[in-house]
């Protein structure tokens, strides 16, 4: 069965630079004193410790459990006391320091209970098992992507609504100086295949394609040997990919397999794809025939500045300078260490970091061996980006649209589309750091994104409030537009009622009626004069309509006085 | 302690500009070796003087620009242009011609816009346009003749030097108009048997300009080999020029014929040096193929009804005009895109 490969476009040939790891086998290292074991290994929320400062551990212990689904737990890499859980700088390019347990090892490598999967559960082979059942002993395993991104590797191959038929085990490796999976594949292809088989299983693909590229041509037959040797389920199958990076980014590499592109705004899944690290496949089958836990992985030391370059298996949480001294690291003037390769690798922020789940590669190079960046010249438009881009983008326009702030503009050339993977800048003959451009105007519009929502929500309750005041007040007029109506029907028929009484009370109880009142109205000037001068003295803009009350109220007393004097004058004069 | 920390990618190809500069010059040699054996040296001390000039003008615009002199001149781009607009020049352009399609070609069109790869048009071809309009009897004239056209040898450098420098008007046996324009000229008076009776088109590849235009074919291809430039400008300016040629100009009595477009005047030049300098043309694959059949109409259209012989300055020139415009509503399809954005982004 052959498969039609596809290419994707542009794409570049950099030094490969991997010979030089890979002369010696995979070695480990010495058992390190202090284990730094950050919550964050992988992407999602942090792990919860669920052990305190002075607790024994044994090896496979959980120490932090997952908080939700895109979350996985960490375990004790190595048997030993915790001496403490603080914040520390970790392996990521920020530089800032998150939440570590540190755990002084006492060197006994004690295990904790871990049996695997079939002893747990009693079974003889996966398909006598519920999915959800191996996915939760993965999860608990705490296997997150070993290839880069450290996504959880359960949370990848939970049903989701659309049919996954093609599995793709990552073994491309295109970056440059990283050799961690190539040497996996040559010396445990067996994993690799075992593994593919397990997460063939659990995501009920069609096929299962291990793409490699070409250029490792000692991974690639192991693979077939053990292809062979194991008798594996047909459907798996493996790839020989031409070198071009990035071939290994998601991606592309689904591209080339598949001939179909992930949807800007989607996920894999949704094109029936699931692609999964060959460290990763190797950890699943550990972690379901060995009931091991993720707490090792292959890191490559490279580099010139490294005299015994190779790929070592690590304990999770292994000191760098631990590391650095057991591979022969000659520091230089200036210490420059990456994460990763030369191509999307990140350098440290210092050397006290602690190795973990996603670290593939630790690169020191020497500054003849990769020099440090001269000065950019201007861009001339070469077009060369343009060529090289693996995502169909412009980079020289987005370039010219990040140093104008043009954010519009940017996002409009589908700047959110760029995978940072590099192949714009090793091109770029006026050596413009075009990468660190972008991330910066990505940065930058999402935080503007942020700021915009946050004032969208601001307006949206100050048109809320406005709309509830203006309600309140409206309601109180109705009210008291009807308070004044009842009012008004009132006083007519009161005025009535006194009319006909005036008419037939004596000159006498009228008289007394009109002092009495008199007597309020004299009170109500007063009390309306008081609160004038209260609002006058509080300079309240109220105080010239409080006059205009003052005076009409005095009106009004007027009036009644005089009334008073004219029915006096007339009981006189009948008098 | 901490680490250096620099942005990835920590790895280049080691290409520069001035690499790219560099490789552009070294590809027009052949076309100078063949305009210097044919029509002697004229171009050559063109090129000189235009070189010195350039620098001059760079740096002095450099220094009051308050930039980096020496970082910049080392890019080679003002080279480059000195280079193009004396292999552009007629042999025989009076000094001061040079001087001035130079100073105005860097300074103005160049650094006024703030340098290298900011400039809207082609400098160049805006310093050739400019003396162009301005002093069109030194160039129309000053065209040498090869051997073949004129049955005289050439010139010697001494004569050649003094012909520039004094501005004096060259011996009519030594120079003269260029094969466009006699053409042009012969076919509005008579027929193409007076035409192929000149001394110019006696024979198949023999006046000496189809050679020059050859070599310059030549260098172009060595640079889409080192991928310097891609094919798309050329090629569709090349196809389109054809095109009009066959469509509108098949009478060969009455226009001038498809060999004659291609092989001569500086279409060659044009199409793989001048229309393809990257900061003032298209740059997305599909623009680049618009940019170069505009270029290829428009280089057809004035050389048939306008007054000039040639016009590859101003056809660059005016597609240089729609090269912004022709990139946001060229830009590609992005990965995991049903199709491709189009023209300005759209307001909110």
């Amino acid at each position: 069965m052959n498969l039609t490969l596809h290419r994707f476009h542009g794409g570049i040939h950099p030094a490969q630079n991997k010979e030089q790891s890979t002369h010696q086998p995979i070695k480990s290292i010495p058992l390190p004193s202090q284990l730094i074991l950050p919550v964050r290994q992988h992407s999602g929320t942090p792990a919860k410790p669920i052990v305190s400062v002075g607790d024994s551990v044994l090896k496979g212990q959980v120490i932090a459990e997952a908080v939700g689904h895109r979350s996985v737990p960490i375990h004790a890499p190595s048997s030993g006391v915790v001496s403490a859980i603080e914040d520390r700088t970790t392996s990521h390019p920020s530089g800032l320091p998150e939440l570590c347990i540190i755990i002084d090892t006492d060197g006994l490598e004690q295990w904790c209970e871990h049996p695997n999967l079939f002893n747990k559960t009693d079974c003889q082979s996966l398909s006598d098992l519920p999915n959800e059942e191996i996915l939760e002993h993965i999860q608990n395993s705490g296997i997150a992507g070993l290839g880069g991104a450290g996504f959880p590797t359960a949370l990848k191959l939970y049903k989701t609504k659309h049919h996954t038929h093609t599995l793709i085990i990552n073994g491309a490796e295109c970056e440059p100086y990283i050799t961690a999976d190539d040497m996996l594949m040559r010396e445990r292809a067996d994993h690799v295949i075992q593994g593919a088989q397990i997460l063939l299983h659990l995501s009920e693909a069609k096929r299962c394609l291990i793409a490699v590229e070409d250029n490792k041509p000692e991974a690639i037959r192991a693979l077939h040997e053990s292809l062979q040797v194991l008798k594996v389920n047909p459907a798996i199958q493996i790839v020989s990919i031409p070198t071009v990076y990035p071939s290994g980014g998601e991606k592309q590499l689904i591209k080339i397999l598949t001939g179909e592109e992930v949807p800007t705004d989607g996920i894999p899944a949704d094109i029936g794809v699931i692609c999964q690290n060959v460290g990763t496949a190797a950890a699943v089958y550990r972690a379901v025939y060995f009931g091991e836990p993720l707490i090792s992985r292959i890191t490559t030391a490279t580099g010139d500045a490294i005299k015994q370059p190779g790929n070592y298996e690590v304990l999770i949480g292994t000191p760098l300078p631990h590391f650095l001294e057991h591979t022969g690291y000659i520091a230089q003037q200036p210490e420059r260490i990456i994460a990763g390769g030369s191509l999307m690798g990140f350098t440290l922020p210092e050397l006290n970091v602690p190795l973990i789940k996603t670290s593939n590669c630790i690169l020191a190079p020497t500054t003849s061996e990769l020099p440090l960046n001269d000065l950019a010249m201007e861009c001339i438009r070469c077009g060369q980006c343009v060529s090289a881009c693996p995502q169909g983008l412009l980079p020289h326009q987005l370039y010219w649209f990040s140093k104008a702030q043009d954010h519009e503009k940017a996002e409009q050339h589908n700047i959110f589309d760029c995978i940072e993977c590099g192949a714009c800048s090793f091109v770029c003959p006026s050596h413009i750091p075009l990468v660190q451009y972008y991330r910066h105007t990505k940065g930058e519009i999402r935080t503007e994104r942020l700021a915009q929502q946050k004032s969208e929500i601001a307006r949206q309750r100050y048109e809320n409030r406005n709309e509830r005041l203006a309600r309140i007040e409206a309601e109180r007029a109705a009210a008291r537009e009807a308070r004044a109506k009842a009012k008004a029907e009132a006083d007519a028929l009161r005025e009535k009622q006194e009319a006909e009484a005036a008419a037939t009370a004596s000159p006498d109880s009228q008289i007394e009626d009109l002092e009495r009142k008199i007597l309020a109205q004299q009170d109500r000037v007063t009390k309306a004069q008081k609160s004038h001068q209260a609002a006058q003295e509080a300079n309240l803009d109220t105080a010239d309509i409080l006059f205009k009350a003052v005076e009409k109220q005095q009106t009004k007393l007027q009036q009644l006085e005089q009334e008073l004097i004219a029915l006096r004058n007339n009981v006189t004069q009948e008098n | 302690m901490a680490l250096l920390t620099i942005s990835s990618p920590h790895t280049h190809n080691n290409n520069s500009t001035t690499k790219v500069m560099l490789t552009v010059a070294l590809a027009t040699l052949p076309g100078l070796f063949v305009l210097t054996g044919f029509f002697g040296w004229g171009t050559l001390i063109n090129i000189a003087l235009a070189s010195v000039t350039a620098l001059a003008f760079e740096a002095a615009t450099l220094k009051l620009r308050q930039r980096p002199v020496s970082f910049y001149l080392k890019d080679g781009s003002a080279l480059l242009t000195a280079l193009l607009l004396g292999l552009a020049l007629p042999p025989f352009t009076p000094y001061w011609v040079t001087i001035v399609a130079v100073g105005f070609a860097i300074v103005f069109a160049k650094q006024l816009y703030g340098g290298l790869g900011q400039n809207p048009f082609n400098p160049a071809m805006a310093g050739y346009a400019l003396v162009l309009v301005s002093f069109p009897v030194q160039l129309t004239t000053t065209w040498a003749l090869s051997t073949q056209m004129s049955g005289q040898e050439v010139l010697s450098f001494a004569e050649t030097a003094s012909a520039i420098f004094t501005g004096l008007p060259v011996a009519d046996a030594y120079s003269g108009a260029t094969p466009l324009d006699v053409y042009k000229n012969l076919i509005s008076s008579g027929t193409t048997d007076s035409a192929a009776n000149q001394n110019t088109f006696n024979g198949w590849l023999n006046g000496g300009w189809e050679w020059a235009n050859l070599a310059f074919l030549a260098g172009g291809l060595f640079l889409l080999y080192k991928r310097i430039i891609t094919w798309h400008i050329p090629v569709s300016m090349l196809i389109a020029l054809s095109l009009c040629s066959l469509i509108i100009g098949w009478d060969q009595d009455l226009y001038t014929p498809l060999s004659l477009h291609l092989l001569s005047g500086a279409t060659m030049l044009g199409a793989f040096y001048i229309a393809t300098d990257p900061a003032s043309a298209s740059t997305t694959p599909r623009g680049k193929i618009i940019y170069g059949a505009g270029v290829g109409v428009l280089l057809y259209v004035i050389r048939t009804w306008g007054t000039y012989p040639d016009a590859v300055a101003f056809a660059v020139l005016l597609m240089n005009f729609a090269a912004p415009l022709i990139d946001s509503w060229t830009q590609p399809r992005t990965y995991g895109h049903k199709k491709a954005k189009r023209g300005l982004p759209k307001a909110n």
